[in-house]
């Protein structure tokens, strides 16, 4: 060890106060949850449940949840395919444009959202209108799928670059064709990268509020109900509720992801290691 | 006993649309590429950058000034708006500074604990402390947003704290925008760090005391070099996601940035909106591109 006692200490107790940092406001927001009271005075003087069934039975809640939950699977599917299609050329192919492909995937996430937003508002409005397409669930579901295929696409990779191609060569030299290949020797090789990768796209759709401000039209997602009920304050009980629930619903899609995954990097599957443990061979 | 035909091929080969296909798609490894590409490709070029060229366009635009109605007629007048104006130069230049401010002291609170999971913990500490940052950061953004926003509020959790000392702290100013966006953004820095410093082999640092290194030497001459383009990796997320963010501004204070702006004004005027979300991009991508050159996209 070449850190002191002393300074080990320090960076124990440094690391326990950036944990509490992370996750007191979610306990707080969790307890106003429990908040018998429509004001958010600190500290919360009753607690009761009665706000759960409130929420539960509130009809525009039910809708935003079940326009939430579409507009999530939707965006998942879509992203399944069309990131598994994308990881599928880049890992197996060297051929021109390649790094384009990779930067055309991972841009709809790393531009601002609310560029992407206004982009697709605009082109709604100008090019889509015409056409007599609206707002509606279509658009949130198109948005939301443009920026989850980066997630698919980043574990899917991943999980490409450790495994062999001479499997495919040798599945299709025994006969089997490419449906078969990718069916039998591919996919369970995949399973779970594009399960953690299909969790997180789903977490990331179900949280959406930046883009979805601007795709969503009349529509109601559980974040945009949030984000429109806020400005009403008598509501602020059924917000709490539902933001509890929200986080909730995906935070464990997210946390089995990360068992999946094997629980490193942002989004893709552990980092690729360069400098000095780069020449080491891969575990 | 097979038996062969002109073509030399099994009959198991000569039937079978699959087989074929597949004999077709290995003797023209292109097509097989483009048929791989084509549907995502597809996607992105007509949804995403058909939709960031009618933003493009729609910057070109003209606004009726009674109606709001978008004219489609071409007119600078928007970038003239852009850079005559000083609201929107304050605007630009304000969000710059919040992110520069977000990602330094991101980086102050990531270091401890990025080190702590990369040298100190034990192997089974380490991978739950990467759940356990990993996990918050995919939990809802709006409503961590919100959180902060009761928290930080007159009657909220901090002056709650504060008012035995006889002290008030007004949250809902730039001030606790800072703070919320730190929060924000703080797991962002912290794994990319982490798994810079991961990455250093500790040979390295008992070179450095050997040598005669103290602590500070150590930290300031082989660790901080060595982890600048960690940092800078995950400056990419502080910096650019602050830059565009309307939310968190919009929920904890009245000040305006480049996010709230073009929220705001996207109602009555998209052309100006549009032509003012280039600012942010051409932002980002300058950031990019001097995020590539620190070697940034390798720790990523």
């Amino acid at each position: 060890m070449v850190e002191s006692r002393a300074m080990r200490i320090l960076l124990r107790g440094g690391a326990l106060l950036t944990l509490a940092f992370i996750y007191l406001p979610l306990f707080i927001i969790a307890l106003y949850a429990f908040n018998r009271n429509v004001t958010q005075a600190w500290p919360i003087e009753n607690y009761s449940t009665r706000w759960f069934s409130v929420a539960f039975h509130d009809p525009d809640v039910r809708e935003a949840l079940r326009n939430s939950l579409i507009a999530a699977v939707g965006a998942t599917a879509i992203a399944l395919i069309l990131g598994t299609l994308a990881s599928l050329a880049v890992s197996r192919y060297r051929f021109f444009g390649r790094e384009v492909i990779t930067f055309a995937v991972i841009l709809p996430i790393a531009l601002p959202g609310i560029v992407t937003g206004l982009a697709l508002q605009a082109t709604i409005i100008d090019v889509l209108g015409p056409l007599g397409i609206g707002f509606g669930l279509t658009t949130i579901i198109v948005g939301h799928a443009t920026f989850c295929i980066v997630v698919i696409y980043n574990n899917a990779i991943a999980r490409m670059r450790r495994t062999a191609g001479s499997l495919d060569e040798a599945s299709a030299d025994l006969g089997a064709d490419n449906w078969q290949t990718f069916r039998h020797v591919m996919l369970p090789q995949m399973r779970t990268a594009l399960l953690a990768g299909g969790l997180l796209a789903f977490a990331l759709s179900f949280d959406e509020v930046i883009v979805t401000v601007f795709t969503s039209g009349a529509e109601q997602t559980l974040p945009i109900w949030i984000f429109a009920t806020l400005a009403r304050p008598d509501d602020q009980p059924i917000v709490n509720v539902v933001a509890l629930f929200v986080i909730v619903v995906s935070i464990i899609p997210v946390y089995i992801a990360t068992r999946l995954a094997g629980s490193s990097g942002l989004t893709a599957e552990r980092p690729k290691r360069s400098t000095v443990a780069a020449t080491l061979p891969e575990p | 006993m097979t038996t062969y035909d002109d073509s030399g091929l099994a009959p198991s080969e000569r039937e079978g649309l699959g087989r074929r296909l597949s004999t077709f798609f290995y003797r023209h490894p292109r097509v097989r590429l483009w048929t791989l590409l084509a549907l995502p490709v597809g996607w992105l070029v007509l949804v995403y950058f058909g939709s960031l060229f009618v933003l493009l366009l729609s910057s070109f635009w003209d606004t009726d000034s009674f109606t709001s109605e978008v004219v489609h007629e071409f007119t600078l007048e928007n970038f003239q708006r852009i850079f005559e104006q000083d609201v929107f130069r304050n605007v630009a230049w304000r969000t710059i500074q919040m992110a520069v401010f977000v990602t330094i002291a991101d980086v102050v609170l990531a270091f401890p604990i990025a080190y702590f999971m990369a040298r100190v913990a034990s192997p089974r500490t380490r991978d739950i402390l990467v759940v356990l940052i990993l996990v918050p950061l995919w939990a809802n953004y709006l409503v961590k947003a919100y959180a902060w926003r009761t928290i930080l509020s007159e009657g909220g959790v901090i002056n709650w704290a504060l008012d035995p000392f006889g002290l008030h702290f007004d949250g809902l100013s730039t001030v606790g925008l800072w703070l919320v966006f730190t929060y924000l953004w703080l797991p962002f820095m912290i794994l990319p760090i982490y798994a810079g410093l991961e990455r250093i082999p500790t040979s390295f640092l008992e070179a450095s005391a050997d040598l005669g290194g103290r602590s500070f030497t150590t930290f300031a001459r082989v660790i901080l070099p060595l982890a600048f383009p960690a940092i800078v990796a995950g400056s990419i997320f502080t910096f650019c996601l602050t830059l565009g963010d309307y939310i968190a501004p919009g929920l904890i204070t009245s000040e305006q940035f480049i996010g709230t702006v073009i929220y705001n004004i996207r109602g009555e005027a998209l052309p100006t909106a549009a032509a003012f979300s280039l600012v942010p991009i051409a932002v980002v991508l300058v950031y990019l591109l001097v995020a590539r050159r620190l070697g940034a996209f390798e720790s990523l």
